[in-house]
């Protein structure tokens, strides 16, 4: 029991004593994740919206598909998006490999199909007869969604709480992609991974702290406009 | 969703940040393959700032096991490697993926075992030998089990001892160095440790040294620029700036420094002659 006490204590000390590389990981660790969560809100929520609102062939199809991309390992993901980012890949030329943009790429492909699936089901909870009456008044398709969009915000606020959260904690595919190089791409979750290995305990204990405060902030802040927006039933 | 017009302009922001942070500096970036025990002692941190020190050169080292590290020099994704795997180097230069290698430093192998050292290998002088009193006391082995030049040393050590561990015995981690220290330790079994990693660690460890010292024990660091005839891509000039620092007067007394102060030994032999 003793070093777990003590890898708490150490890590306090580590923390408050504002060790410049802890924050400089903690920092990076942050916006690779918000980056990667904002990218895919951009992109999944219009394409969850319009996969909800539309009818075409293969629809229930396409959504199985989405929804089993919610549970695509980061680590597949990671290994498949190195091998296109490395320099003997289609997409080498970018230099995205072991550089923060490649991580935020792998990042992006994980929450995209968290963050569709989830604007699928919100956008197919509201009534139909809603959404026909809006299009009946003239709105084109996305104006209806958007529409649409303003009365389930507080569904697709949760949709981004869950892919930030996942991409927060993701530590396999940012390690294939980044390769947890100091200075450069080392994040809280491999940072913690490498410093377990090397029996750290007591940094591997205040970068874990450090990701936990930093989670709860994020989700505090977007629970605080969730609920602001709820208001009492 | 008035937050996310907020987002949009920040995000694309940020983006062209991170992405112009590595489109100008292509040039000037080394890419280095090298193994976990390079970088868990904290060597290749005390090389890299030495080394980005004048500013010309971000070095991007990829810390992997040996294994791995050739692997991404055979397909071109590295600039240079400083790995220790021998004979697998002589056939990866042999191939005409890599040239000019020099082994320029050399560390050595220990076998740890727990303290009550059930297997009775203390005294034993020959590694060879003290794998086979392992296996014969079917006591528990933890293999590195990833294609690193640890790993590697381990299977000749096998071969050399012609026996092989029971296999409900044998425990293959396919971790780094210090990830495997970290379960021999829980399980109280033997393992093969280069010596510099297991130092760095030795106040988490129970283990204790059972077998050190001897010919077949020592461990051999080289450096292999890649071929830049087989892959254009590889950044040369970087690459050739960063082998000829690792050889070069400073970079050889800090080698030889390193460790001294942390752990009151010293860790790596240089063994390339400076000019």
């Amino acid at each position: 029991m003793g070093f777990i006490a003590e890898g708490f204590q150490q890590a306090l000390h580590l923390i408050f004593s504002g060790n410049a590389e802890i924050f400089a990981i903690a920092r990076l660790s942050l916006a690779v994740s918000v980056l990667a969560t904002a990218a895919a809100v951009l992109t999944g929520v219009p394409l969850g919206s319009w996969i909800a609102v539309k009818k075409f062939p293969l629809k229930k199809f396409l959504i199985a598909l989405v929804n089993t991309g919610m549970g695509l390992p980061p680590v597949v993901a990671g290994l498949v998006v190195m091998l296109f980012l490395a320099r003997s890949g289609p997409l080498g030329f970018l230099n995205w490999l072991y550089a923060p943009a490649g991580m935020i790429l792998v990042q992006f492909i994980i929450a995209l199909p968290i963050i569709t699936a989830l604007s699928v089901s919100a956008m197919q909870s509201v009534d139909p007869k809603f959404y026909q009456q809006v299009l009946t008044l003239g709105a084109s398709d996305w104006q209806a969604i958007r529409v649409c969009l303003k009365e389930i915000r507080l569904t697709v606020l949760a949709a981004v709480i869950a892919g930030f959260g996942r991409l927060v904690a993701e530590v396999g595919a940012v390690m294939i992609v980044g390769g947890n190089i100091r200075h450069q791409t080392r994040m809280l979750t491999t940072a913690t991974v490498m410093e377990t290995n090397m029996g750290n305990f007591d940094i591997a204990i205040a970068l874990g702290l450090i990701l936990l405060t930093l989670s709860f902030a994020v989700n505090l802040t977007l629970t605080l406009i969730q609920q602001k927006k709820a208001g009492p039933l | 969703m008035k937050h996310l017009k907020m987002v949009v302009p920040a995000a694309l922001a940020a983006l062209l940040v991170f992405g112009c942070q590595n489109k100008p500096a292509t040039q000037s970036l080394v890419r280095l393959a090298t193994t976990t025990s390079v970088q868990d002692t904290g060597l290749l941190d005390v090389l890299t700032d030495a080394f980005q020190k004048d500013g010309k050169y971000k070095l991007q080292a990829i810390a992997v096991g040996s294994g791995q590290a050739l692997q991404l020099g055979r397909t071109g994704e590295a600039d240079i490697l400083f790995v220790h795997s021998p004979e697998d180097e002589a056939q990866f230069v042999a191939e005409g993926f890599g040239t000019d290698r020099t082994t320029f430093m050399h560390n050595d192998f220990v076998i740890l075992g727990p303290a009550a050292d059930p297997a009775k290998v203390k005294g034993e002088k020959k590694a060879a030998d003290a794998f086979k009193r392992i296996a014969a006391a079917k006591a528990v082995f933890v293999s590195r089990a990833d294609q690193s030049g640890t790993n590697k040393k381990e299977l000749k050590l096998w071969d050399e001892a012609k026996v092989k561990p029971a296999k409900d015995k044998y425990i293959e981690a396919g971790q780094g160095m210090a990830a495997t220290l970290t379960m021999a330790d829980e399980k109280k079994a033997y393992v093969l440790a280069d010596r510099a990693t297991y130092l760095s660690m030795r106040k988490t460890l129970g283990l204790v040294i059972v077998c050190e010292g001897g010919e077949n024990l020592i461990n051999r660091y080289s450096l292999i620029l890649a071929n830049p005839a087989k892959f254009p891509k590889v950044n040369a000039a970087g690459a050739q700036a960063f082998f000829d620092y690792v050889l070069s007067v400073p970079a050889k007394e800090m080698i030889e420094k390193f460790g001294l102060e942390k752990y009151g030994q010293q860790l790596f032999f240089y063994d390339y002659a400076v000019k």
